[in-house]
């Protein structure tokens, strides 16, 4: 193949020259153009399920993964001082709906509801989120019920509303009767009532998650690690704490 | 050579698939291995949890579309260079019937199809369980050998490459869609209006003429289990059934063509 090309020579200087600059015109544009993380502001409303199927062309597992971590990238840029404060809660529970809806076996859309979305410090937002987290809950009950354990933890200790942990805990207790489900989680109501500080908590139920062979995913065992780490830092200096 | 005299479609079929092998299909198939494989990990970093699941699935979905993608820009091209050179003439001045010569070709570019289904399942091995990978390849040589049909058929009737590559994509796409095209059309919300009425039977009725390409192969069996073994067979007997129809039309064109 080489043989038949001609030398580099036989190629004008003007067309070097100019091949030369087009790359780096290319190259300095993109950079300066580089677009940032997507704001609040930018999410978009959510598509029906159905739409959100007809775009998958029928491989919904991947779609509905695919569109969670599109999801999370939005108010999640680092000059944050509190990642997905400022998202529209209302459209992002229909986002969540939707993935839900095109697959429903996912765990991705609860998991990020209860332990990302639903540790945003503005409690008619957390309120929000929970109240998606259980209405979703009684569908799969048995595949479902740590992002509503997680929630009841939250109402507990974030919003100090124990009657509302209680209606969580009371719902896991009754609804999720599966062998999968640990002991503990079958006796939430106990469990919240217990005298336990968060921190305590979470690691009881991190411990128990672990036990029971659910937290499988070296992604999802890092990311609850740093959120217990976060706890602890929190709780061990609770007046920055209170200043954000 | 006993073999070839009185099986001239298998000669036919054998030259096809050396021909595929010879190209760069191969050597693109690996690149489009790497390149699916890189994308999905990347992925998979970014998620914070179902890290396997989307890698699996996301892999198994793309090496699907780059496997329809290959088969049919092949074909096409292979009809299409055939033609072009006037291989066609040559081969149908031999003493094998059109019949023999559209069918050896069809089998030939099923069996490359095949080909590309076993080098994409092959890595997805390190996830998924091979049962349900089992199934899953067992799927995409299928899905291969209807999207090869359908190309062929399309390169045939319409001359043009892109042309043929076009009506290949549609008719691909919208097997892939029409459920969800139908149940968007029987929604509640898209109300009872004539005009509505007739929207949905247009749908029913398309539907009815496209393979039903939404179910097979779903990268949801590679997470959550392959269908049984009773419901695969009736998935591939689905497709079975629109090869066959694809063929038909293939062979009533290309016998009555004249050259």
């Amino acid at each position: 193949m080489r043989g038949v090309e001609r030398p580099l020579s036989a190629v004008p200087a003007g067309v070097l020259y100019l091949l030369a600059a087009a790359v780096a015109a290319q190259l300095a544009w993109s950079i300066a153009q580089r677009p940032p993380a997507p704001a609040a502001a930018d999410l978009p409303p959510a598509p029906s399920a159905n739409v959100l199927r007809l775009a998958g062309f029928g491989e919904t597992a991947a779609l509905a993964r695919l569109a969670m971590v599109w999801l999370q990238a939005f108010d999640s840029r680092g000059d944050n001082e509190i990642p997905y404060q400022r998202l529209d809660y209302g459209r992002l529970i229909a986002w969540l709906q939707a993935i839900l809806a095109t697959d429903p076996r996912s765990e991705y859309p609860l998991f990020a509801a209860s332990r990302v979305y639903g540790e945003n410090p503005d409690p008619a937002k957390m309120r929000q989120i929970f109240d998606f987290i259980f209405n979703e809950f009684s569908a799969d009950p048995n595949r479902r019920w740590p992002a509503l354990a997680h929630a009841a933890l939250l109402a507990k200790h974030r919003l100090n509303d124990l009657p509302l942990a209680l209606r969580y805990a009371a719902a896991i207790q009754h609804q999720a009767t599966g062998a999968s489900v640990p002991l503990w989680a079958r006796q939430m109501e106990i469990f919240i009532l217990e005298d336990m500080n968060e921190l305590q908590a979470a690691k009881v139920m991190l411990g128990g998650l672990l036990a029971a062979g659910r937290i499988r995913d070296p992604e999802e065992r890092r990311f609850l690690q740093r959120r217990l780490d976060d706890i602890e830092r929190r709780l061990a200096n609770p007046a920055k704490d209170q200043s954000r | 050579m006993m073999r070839s005299r009185r099986f001239p479609c298998l000669t036919v079929a054998r030259y096809t698939l050396v021909e595929a092998l010879r190209s760069g299909l191969p050597w693109l198939a690996a690149a489009a291995i790497i390149a699916v494989l890189a994308l999905s990990g990347f992925l998979a970093q970014v998620a914070i949890t179902e890290a396997g699941a989307l890698r699996v699935s996301v892999a198994g979905a793309l090496l699907r579309v780059v496997a329809i993608f290959m088969i049919c820009t092949h074909t096409v091209a292979s009809i299409a260079r055939e033609t072009n050179d006037k291989g066609l003439e040559l081969v149908l001045a031999l003493p094998i019937s059109r019949s023999t010569q559209y069918l050896g070709k069809l089998f030939g570019f099923a069996c490359t199809g095949a080909f590309l289904a076993t080098l994409f399942a092959l890595p997805l091995l390190i996830w998924a369980k091979p049962a349900d990978l089992a199934a899953w390849w067992i799927s995409l040589a299928a899905e291969t050998a209807l999207i090869a049909a359908g190309a062929q058929f399309f390169a045939s009737v319409l001359a043009q490459p892109a042309a043929a590559i076009g009506a290949t994509a549609g008719l691909y796409l919208l097997g892939r869609s029409i459920s969800a095209i139908q149940a968007i059309a029987g929604s509640p919300l898209a109300g009872d209006s004539t005009l509505n009425e007739a929207a949905r039977w247009s749908v029913d009725a398309l539907a009815v003429l496209l393979p039903r390409l939404d179910s097979v192969t779903s990268g949801d069996w590679l997470l959550y289990g392959a269908p049984g073994a009773g419901e695969l067979a009736r998935m591939l007997l689905g497709l079975a059934l629109y090869v066959a129809l694809l063929a038909a039309a293939g062979l009533f064109d290309f016998n009555r063509r004249n050259f």
